[in-house]
């Protein structure tokens, strides 16, 4: 099974946008949302079914008895966190603590345990396709565990063979999308033609490089920004990086996902253009590998 | 007074309303938290720029003392160490700081130096004094970083701070402290779904928050119903313009530009002002 | 020679696991007496340095080799520190790698992967 993945350094590029069109023109069986902090694939996928839901839980974290505490003080004066807060009792900020250990260790009383803590929820639709999914609760850490095992579900759902599997990425350059390109055969990212937006692109290329993974470029939006979306396409020329193509600004677009609907349900300009990046993308990524 | 401006995810316009809320003022500072992406200093421009570098701590091996306990190997929860060949290996990347291992090495054979994870560059563009902190790629956490540069404001000046996208913990350490919150939302479903994790969060801190909408078009705007179902109140309306996003998407500074955009951030300005004095 | 390799069961007619730092077991088999031995990996359930700490256990059980499709730079650190070499798998059958290993036709496994870190969005 070939995946595909589509990224974008920052958000707000049109990434799910793209991914949902990908989907709906491949008749993609397979598929999944890796942008856990703030998943919105499942708002335009229509899903029959229900999900099959999982909790997630992180790292345990620390909890203090206060009928054990002795309040010496030691954990607030030994955590790096500030996590400790002194209010009547001695307690422990969840969203602070990192789950270190140290003031577990160094309470004279025993009055410190760990307990894992719920991050994060897991999803799975089964109905005609596999959809995998994940919603992060809100202020914890460890997205890019929780990517993991989004990509995991995917794989162990998807029993009989398909070709393809399409997978909306995480916004960023950090651990989430490390976690989200590791494993895939190919990256599309859509750059958008702004200058934070070059910036954002030459990030995630570099990212990408370091996994030797293909990647091709798109811009979309490009008529917001002509001279800019000229240095993105000289950009990939020079790096020698596959370009997928542009898409134009398209009021449409809007209107498609407000209606819950992917741009290649309705016949729009975006709708087109990205059929034919969808067509070169496909090719690029069934070409046998060259090395 | 502190302003924190945030959104669900990138690109909805964050940056463009601090940025320019922040130039309407008569004096202000921005700090931009987004220290995996910062963008503010592309709009500002700052000059005099000075840095300042900053650091973590991360353990350091006296080999000499090691008597191969592996106390510290077993204690780190973040896998941190290895022991190989008769010596501890420490992998400064994968260190969280917490100091445990330093504290309860019996031999005293392990102690701390620090590693420098980014910096904060300071400068001024015209009226504004602009702080950004930088993360070092390959660094994975940025909160140092956002705990230094929050430490420098002032409570008589407007302060500006641009939180990285999302909801996760990062995003709380930016606006702890912040007076009130600007809610930004794009028109779209999707954008209802991020304005609502953003929503929670103000609502989990109890903050003073307003929402501002952008890229407003004719037609439905899913983001506002979601504010009046919400009771949310709406601080004010961008409307999506050619104009607008040209000058944006060149990094120019809208209020600087032109007389109706300083109208426009000016005006809410004064909302937002009036909100926090409530 | 002693040589370690990442598997999804506990059995010889396992396949080779994906992933060096977050497989469920090792083999640690050796080359001479054909002895097999299987370890739990402790480190699949940490949140972050899965690698350093599979690593760690490779490098405990005193192994010549580690055979992985891939690793990640933490791992592959430690591995080369303790003086293990790493050799890349040929396909997921446990045996045909044993055998390549022995009529030494394996590779060393030159891309090392960078590291997850852990650490999610902070």
């Amino acid at each position: 099974m070939k995946q595909l993945l589509i990224l974008s350094g920052k958000g707000g590029t049109g990434k799910t946008t793209i991914a949902s069109a990908f989907i709906k023109l491949a008749k993609a069986k397979v598929y999944a949302d890796c942008d856990v902090d703030a998943p919105n694939l499942h708002l335009v996928m229509n899903q029959s079914a229900e999900a099959k839901r999982s909790n997630y839980y992180g790292l345990p974290k620390a909890v203090i008895n206060p009928k054990l505490c002795v309040q010496c003080d030691l954990c607030l004066q030994n955590c790096r966190f500030d996590a400790i807060q002194v209010g009547l009792d001695y307690q422990v900020d969840d969203y602070a603590c990192e789950g270190c250990g140290v003031c577990e260790s160094i309470c004279p009383v025993g009055a410190i345990f760990s307990k894992p803590v719920l991050t994060g929820e897991l999803m799975l639709y089964l109905d005609d396709a596999i959809f995998s999914t994940a919603q992060l609760r809100m202020g914890s850490g460890n997205s890019g565990m929780l990517v993991t095992e989004v990509k995991k579900q995917m794989r162990t759902a998807a029993i009989t063979d398909h070709d393809l599997a399409i997978i909306d990425g995480s916004p960023g350059i950090g651990c989430p999308v490390i976690a989200s390109i590791s494993g895939v055969d190919m990256v599309l990212i859509v750059a958008e033609p702004s200058v934070s937006g070059i910036s954002d692109m030459e990030r995630i290329i570099k990212t990408a490089a370091k996994f030797q993974t293909r990647t091709a470029i798109c811009i979309n939006k490009f008529d917001t920004n002509i001279e800019n979306t000229v240095i993105i396409e000289s950009f990939c020329q020079k790096f020698n990086l596959p370009f997928a193509g542009r898409i134009p600004f398209d009021p449409d677009v809007v209107k498609a996902i407000n209606r819950g609907q992917s741009i290649v349900d309705m016949d729009c300009e975006a709708g087109r253009a990205t059929k034919n990046i969808f067509d070169k993308t496909i090719k690029i990524l069934f070409q046998e590998s060259l090395g | 007074m502190k302003i924190a401006v945030l959104s669900g995810k990138g690109g909805t316009g964050k940056t463009l309303i601090s940025v320019n809320l922040a130039a309407s003022a008569k004096e202000s500072i921005y700090i931009d938290c987004d220290v995996e992406e910062p963008n503010g200093h592309l709009f500002f421009k700052p000059e005099n720029i000075q840095s300042e570098e900053i650091s973590i701590k991360v353990p350091t091996v006296d080999e000499k003392l090691c008597n191969g306990c592996r106390k510290c190997i077993d204690f780190c929860k973040f896998n941190a160490l290895a022991y190989i060949i008769n010596k501890p290996k420490v992998f400064n990347e994968v260190c969280h700081s917490c100091g445990g291992c330093v504290l309860f090495c019996p031999e005293k054979a392990l102690s701390e130096k620090e590693i420098i994870i980014g910096e904060i560059q300071s400068g001024i563009s015209e009226n504004v004094a602009v702080l950004t902190g930088i993360l070092n790629a390959g660094e994975k956490s940025g909160i140092p970083i956002i705990k230094k540069l929050l430490k420098d404001t002032h409570e008589n000046k407007f302060t500006f701070i641009d939180c990285p996208p999302g909801s996760a913990c990062i995003v709380m350490d930016s606006i702890k402290d912040a007076d009130y919150c600007i809610l930004v939302a794009e028109p779209t479903l999707f954008g209802v779904h991020n304005l609502n994790m953003v929503y929670e969060l103000v609502k989990l801190f109890n903050k003073p928050h307003g929402a501002v909408l952008n890229k407003c078009m004719e037609g439905e705007n899913p983001s506002e119903k979601f504010c009046l179902e919400k009771d949310i109140k709406i601080i004010g309306k961008i409307p999506f313009e050619q104009e607008l996003g040209t000058l944006n998407s060149k990094a120019l500074v809208l209020v600087r530009q032109n007389n109706k955009y300083r109208d426009m951030f000016s005006s809410l300005l004064q909302i937002v002002t009036k909100e926090v004095q409530i | 020679m002693k040589i370690a390799i990442p598997v999804n069961d506990k059995s010889m007619e396992a396949s080779v696991c994906d992933s060096f730092g977050r497989t469920p077991y090792y083999l640690i088999y050796d080359t001479e007496s054909n002895e097999s031995v299987f370890l739990d990996n402790s480190a699949v359930a940490s949140q972050g340095g899965a690698g350093i700490k599979a690593a760690q256990t490779v490098v405990d059980n005193k192994v010549n080799a580690l055979l992985t499709p891939r690793c990640g730079e933490n791992a592959a650190e430690v591995i080369k520190a303790a003086n293990i070499q790493l050799y890349k798998t040929i396909n997921d059958s446990l045996k045909d790698n044993i055998d390549a290993f022995n009529e030494g036709k394996l590779s060393l496994l030159e891309e090392i992967h960078a590291g997850f870190h852990g650490h999610g969005g902070r």
